[in-house]
């Protein structure tokens, strides 16, 4: 592969196809957009097929770098590069972008090929986050991705859209202004823009302390983290379908991804110094946001809330700082990527047909719907984290790391197994069980072929993480690895701390007989 | 290629096959495809277990794949068959296939038998790979897979209210065990650094005196980890406090109450407890706690089936009391006796369970034993299995006293040992309920069996017998449903005085119905039940029990005690006698109070009102956990909505912003036009000006 600058070809298709779109009527930009995502899809294939791993493999690969321009000895380039987190995070983006087109494809009447040229620009935007090296390219993409959301939220959503998107730009904008600054502060200290090369370097602790609650105050709003959560049910209830998918699928990994690129390798002592923060807002956004989920009469609203609670695990994943916490942090964002995408598709498929997402509308969906029932159920059960689907891969591990630094937030964290069944399970109940007895979802047609495939595919790849992930870990691990050494010096030492024990007395049935004395 | 990948995998490929075909070729398709692998399942089954008991064979290990490989943590696909897993495979493939076989006649009247039968292959394939673990995440995995079947089969009739409730209930409640499961799992690894069972029950016993730190406290490890696993256990296996999905569960079909609420999955736990016993061996403490639990439930279960009117439910209080036998021969140290009671109850009890759906079938889907009676003559094939499985779960048998074999049917054996093996232990409370509820036992099957098929026939009280009677044709399980809630509305709404309507003679007589013998597919399972229920006990105790053919049956596989076992069998003669003398007693009391004076049991009622209600109400935990937390969850859910995130969050936050721009004025008031194109453009310019800011200061 080298040589070819492939990267930067995934970010210039999507690119020309945004702006070729406008050009065109509503079903040439429809079949453009379709093509454009599908060829970045074979790129991303090709991407991960080329990629390096194990010994010897190169951290950073597929590196492209051009310098744009040199301002007060900072030098700013078009600074490509990806290590494993990358790669994983632009695949589930190249994924999901085809069914996004495809859930509007229909839905969406209205200035389709705006549409279609901001869904691209967002592609676009995404694969450049993940894939910058360069600090000031990567705030670029970072912040960049708000405006087409911003724009599909605000023109293509529902009712009270003016509302969600102001609400939604408010909330972002407050966190990115602050990362700006810690951002321009860290390229003036430093003379680099280098995002690898300022991952080896070491701040001074008190700075870090700074420069880690800066990024955070952007992070945690992208995450988002409980308390700064409220922009998000607001703005899934509004953005159409395809929107939602976007919205939870990748752009609520970007926090994550900030964290994992930015506040643990650049800060780790900060990060360390900040876990208390961390797990305290953790525990309370499983059990505070589980329970409204489990009160709310939308659908949306219930998968938005649960969305919260599962990054909440993210965080918890990340901040254990060690391997299983990490990767487990991984595995959730690219299972809730794929799950939570696919539910907003099955609330987009119902939404399409009665044109509500009142859950008690609704109702015996299992008997006129019964393929759209047994993949509807197949979500939910990866969402409470069923055990052979995705989500339970990075629920176990994020909460196992989490269990080594800290039994009382494990427990907490783990509340969210009892809570998340209690409401998705309620929300299945209540749309696909219980008797047909309206005439109007009597009326609703199972899946059509375009809905079937979209929700196959998502299905599959739910199965495949569940069942082997190592797929999905090896490209990390050695990233991981590298992460985890880093943050060796910091990492805390766990609650347990376990005692080593001795080998039983060889009395031992005599020794306790109060327990088990047998008559010998 | 072993026999195992088999045994394990054609279940799952026919539940997929089953499942994805559904009707397209009809239903009795699915329907062989299940049928058949589970056979195939279940013949290569008995040869693996025998080879055990022969003595020869080594423990196992079929790798599949790698799972999980995080850090220092792998965690394999492998099926692993050593003679404890031998033991389940057979419970579970031949109950299964029997299962099966009966569901082709009970559910013929169902539209959706490829669905149910996809259902009950694909829980037989989580079961076999919780068995079959090696390590605790898969065993989890299969833990997690039956409670997803067990959810699934337990709302398999979806338009019934109540079945969903059930099928809710079922999946939270255990969660909250698995909540146990999971940090018993976590911490293990933590201390082990390892999920890999033989490696951590080989260090188990150097961990002596090592202490731990939980939830800000330290504590012994062993016990932290035991008590936590064995939380998961609880839930699965329906112990005290976590038992209350399992009565409910009774909404699914009845062969699912067979197959998975009796004879499989809620005797995961114990299976569980008696995997891992190498390291509750290193817990005192846990293994107290295991005996009480498991005493408890023995007892409660069984006062709260000596009330119950709905035959399932009787059967299920006594499968919940009955596991809690196996926990308490489990906790005492007995652990061959736990997996003995586990396998001969695993017979009886589905017989039993099969049995009353024969009933059922009969009865035209009436339930309440209220108004069944007289039954043996209508059904005799029916009749005589249920009493070889009632002589089989009272354990009647001639105990070994004056050094003579003992013999007798299987639950003689395995509860009887279990009373005696706890007695052996120096366990003499637990010995004790162990009697009492071996007398409650006896009572309440002997009473399920009077009511049933004894006394004079009551079936004109029946809604459904009604229903049949007067509409002979049309009828689907969606009426029945809905005719029982109805009972069970009103059930609940006058506080019924059960027993009282036994004499109400308004209700006597036949109402002009027919029951019929159900038909021969049915029957075949129950007989062959029936053989087990007889010989499980008496043919197999020596290699569960026997100090000697037990060590070199279990070769490992669990902590067996050869001490205890052979303490086991010099209790005193008393001690031998007295389950029999409990056994005898119940009988007693039941053919009195059902037979020779029937207006007994309501004056008994009606004396003890108080108690009576309190068994009836299953001592009010369902009423206790609504109030606890089913309605605070949602109040408090309610409550963060509105007064956390919009009347705080949003009020001071986002729209607190809004307002005060708002009084800022002209310019900002243009900004929020509406036009997102200006918020977008805004931001951009604003991002530019920050940046130039910065740079070029």
């Amino acid at each position: 592969m080298s040589g070819f600058p492939i990267l930067t070809v995934m970010l210039a298709v999507p690119a020309i196809a945004a702006v070729a779109c406008l050009f065109l009527n509503a079903q040439g930009a429809r079949w453009l957009a379709l093509a454009a995502t599908f060829v970045d899809l074979a790129l991303g294939i090709l991407l991960w097929a080329n990629f390096q791993t194990g010994d010897g493999a190169a951290q950073w690969q597929f590196v492209e770098h051009v310098r744009l321009f040199g301002i007060g000895g900072a030098e700013f380039a078009w600074a490509l590069g990806i290590d494993g987190f990358a790669l994983l995070l632009i695949a589930l983006s190249v994924f999901l972008m085809p069914i996004c087109i495809g859930a509007s494809w229909l839905s969406i009447e209205k200035r389709v090929p705006e549409y279609m040229a901001a869904f691209l620009a967002t592609e676009v935007l995404m694969i450049g986050t993940f894939a910058a090296q360069d600090l000031m390219l990567f705030y670029v993409f970072f912040e960049g991705g708000l405006i087409p959301m911003f724009l599909i939220i605000g023109i293509w959503g529902g009712a009270n859209r003016i509302y969600a998107s102001y609400k939604f730009f408010l909330y972002t904008l407050l966190g990115s202004l602050l990362m700006l600054i810690a951002i321009i502060y860290m390229i003036l200290t430093t003379g680099t823009t280098s995002i690898p090369a300022l991952m080896q370097h070491d701040f001074p602790a008190h700075v870090q302390t700074w420069l880690w609650l800066a990024f955070f105050a952007s992070f945690a709003v992208k995450m988002p983290m409980w308390p700064v959560h409220t922009w998000l049910p607001d703005a899934h209830v509004q953005a159409p379908t395809a929107g939602s998918v976007i919205l939870a699928g990748v752009l609520l990994k970007l926090g994550g991804y900030g964290f994992l690129r930015f506040s643990l390798p650049m800060f780790p002592e900060a990060s360390a110094q900040f876990i208390w923060l961390v797990f305290l807002l953790s525990a309370v956004a499983v059990v505070y946001t589980s329970l409204v989920a489990l009160v709310q009469s939308d659908m949306k609203k219930l998968i938005a809330y649960s969305s919260v609670a599962h990054m909440a695990i993210v965080t918890f994943g990340l901040f254990a700082l060690n391997a299983q916490g990490i990767e487990g942090a991984m595995m959730v964002m690219l299972g809730h990527g794929v799950v939570s995408g696919a539910l907003f598709l099955c609330v987009g498929v119902i939404y399409d047909r009665l044109h509500t997402r009142e859950i008690d509308r609704y109702g015996g969906l299992a008997i006129n719907m019964p393929r759209y029932a047994v993949l509807f159920l197949l979500f939910t059960m990866a969402s409470v984290g069923l055990p052979g689907t995705s989500n339970f891969i990075g629920e176990f591990l994020s909460l196992a790391g989490l269990y080594q630094v800290s039994t009382l937030y494990a427990l907490l964290g783990t509340t969210g197994i009892i809570l998340g069944a209690a409401y998705m399970l309620y929300l299945y109940r209540r749309v696909a069980f219980g008797d047909l007895t309206k005439d109007d979802v009597k009326a609703m047609p199972d899946l059509d072929l375009r809905e079937f495939a979209m929700l196959g595919a998502l299905a599959a790849v739910t199965l495949w993480m569940g069942v082997y992930p190592e797929s999905f870990m090896k490209p990390m691990r050695g990233d991981v690895e590298k992460l985890v050494a880093r943050l060796e010096r910091a990492a805390p030492a766990g609650d347990s701390a376990p005692t080593v024990g001795k080998p039983a007395p060889a009395a031992h049935h005599e020794a306790a007989p109060a327990a088990h004395g047998e008559a010998h | 290629m072993s026999p195992i990948y088999f045994i394990v995998f054609l279940p799952l490929i026919a539940a997929a096959v089953a499942g994805l075909s559904n009707k397209a070729f009809g239903s009795t398709f699915p329907k062989l495809v299940t049928t058949i692998s589970l056979f195939a399942a279940c013949a290569l089954s008995w040869p693996i277990f025998i080879s055990y008991l022969g003595g020869h064979a080594e423990p196992t290990i079929s790798p599949v794949f790698t799972w999980m490989l995080s850090g220092s943590m792998q965690v394999d696909w492998a099926l692993r068959v050593d003679s404890l897993t031998a033991v389940m495979l057979v419970v579970v493939t031949s109950v299964s296939f029997l299962v099966h076989l009966y569901s082709w006649g009970y559910m013929s009247e169902e539209p959706d038998q490829p669905r149910f039968f996809a259902y009950l292959s694909l829980f037989t394939f989580a079961m076999l790979m919780l068995v079959t673990a090696n390590n605790l995440v898969q065993m989890f995995f299969g833990w997690e897979g039956v409670g997803l079947a067990s959810y699934l089969l337990i709302g398999f009739w979806f338009r019934k209210p109540s079945a969903n409730a059930a099928a809710i209930k079922a999946f939270v409640v255990n969660r909250v065990g698995d909540l146990g499961f999971m940090l018993g799992i976590f911490g293990t690894f933590l201390v082990f650094g390892t999920i890999d069972i033989p490696t951590i029950l080989a260090a188990a016993p150097n961990m002596h005196g090592s202490t731990i730190g939980f939830l800000g406290a330290r504590f012994d490890t062993m016990t932290v980890l035991c008590l936590l696993l064995f939380v998961g256990a609880m839930g699965k296996s329906a112990q005290l406090g976590l038992h209350t999905w399992l009565p409910d569960a009774m909404e699914g079909p009845t062969p699912v109450s067979a197959l998975i609420h009796a004879a499989t999955m809620v005797t995961a736990g114990v299976f569980m407890v008696c995997r891992m016993s190498p390291m509750f061996e290193q817990s005192a403490v846990a293994l107290g706690v295991v005996t009480f639990v498991g005493a408890a439930t023995c007892f409660f279960a069984a006062t709260v089936g000596t009330t119950q009117t709905d035959i399932k439910r009787v059967i299920a209080y006594s499968t919940c009391s009955q596991l809690g036998y196996m926990f308490f021969a489990a906790g005492v140290g007995a652990y061959g006796a736990a997996m003995f009671h586990l396998f001969t109850h695993a017979f009886f009890k589905a017989l039993l369970f099969l049995g009353a759906g024969s009933v059922i079938h009969a009865m035209h889907h009436e339930q309440d034993m209220r108004y069944y009676g007289g039954l043996w003559k209508k059904i005799p094939v029916t009749y005589w299995t249920m009493m070889f499985g009632t002589l089989a779960i009272t354990g009647v048998g001639i105990p070994g006293i004056f050094g003579n074999t003992a013999f007798g049917f299987a639950g003689f054996h395995s509860k009887d040992a279990i009373i005696e093996a706890s007695y052996a232990a120096g366990q003499t409370s637990a010995f004790w309920v162990g009697v009492f509820v071996a007398l409650l036992t006896s009572f309440y099957s002997w009473r399920l069996v009077f009511l049933t098929f004894h006394g004079k026939p009551r079936w004109a009280g029946s809604e459904h017998i009604q229903h049949a009677v007067h509409d002979h044709h049309g009828h689907s399980h969606d009426d029945h449903a809905h005719g029982h809630e109805a009972a069970e509305d009103e059930g609940a709404g006058h506080t019924p005085t059960a027993d009282e309507i036994l004499h109400d003679h308004g209700h006597e007589g036949t109402a002009g119905y027919h029951p019929h013998e159900s038909p021969i597919v049915m029957l075949i399972p129950l007989v062959v039940l029936t053989l087990g229920a007889i010989f499980a006990g008496f043919v197999f105790h020596g290699f569960f029990i026997e100090p000697t053919a037990g060590e070199n049956y279990w070769h490992g596989a669990v902590a067996f005690n050869e001490h205890l076992m052979h303490a086991m069998h010099e209790v005193p003669v008393w001690v031998k006698l007295s389950a029999t003398i409990a056994m005898l007693s119940g009988l007693a009391i039941a053919y009195g109070a059902y037979i020779v004076s029937p207006s007994f049991p309501a004056k008994f009622a009606e004396a003890f009102r108080p108690l009576y209600l309190f068994s009836l109400n299953k001592w009010y935990f369902d009423e206790l956990y609504n109030f606890l937390f089913v309605r605070p969850a949602f109040a408090i859910g309610r409550l963060f909505w509105k007064q956390g995130d919009e009347a705080t969050i949003d009020r001071f936050g986002p729209n607190g912003v809004a307002k005060v721009v708002q009084l800022g004025g002209g310019v900002t008031a243009k900004l929020q036009s509406g036009y997102v194109y200006a918020y977008a453009f805004i931001m951009l310019i604003g991002l530019t000006a920050a940046l130039t800011w910065v740079i070029a200061r």
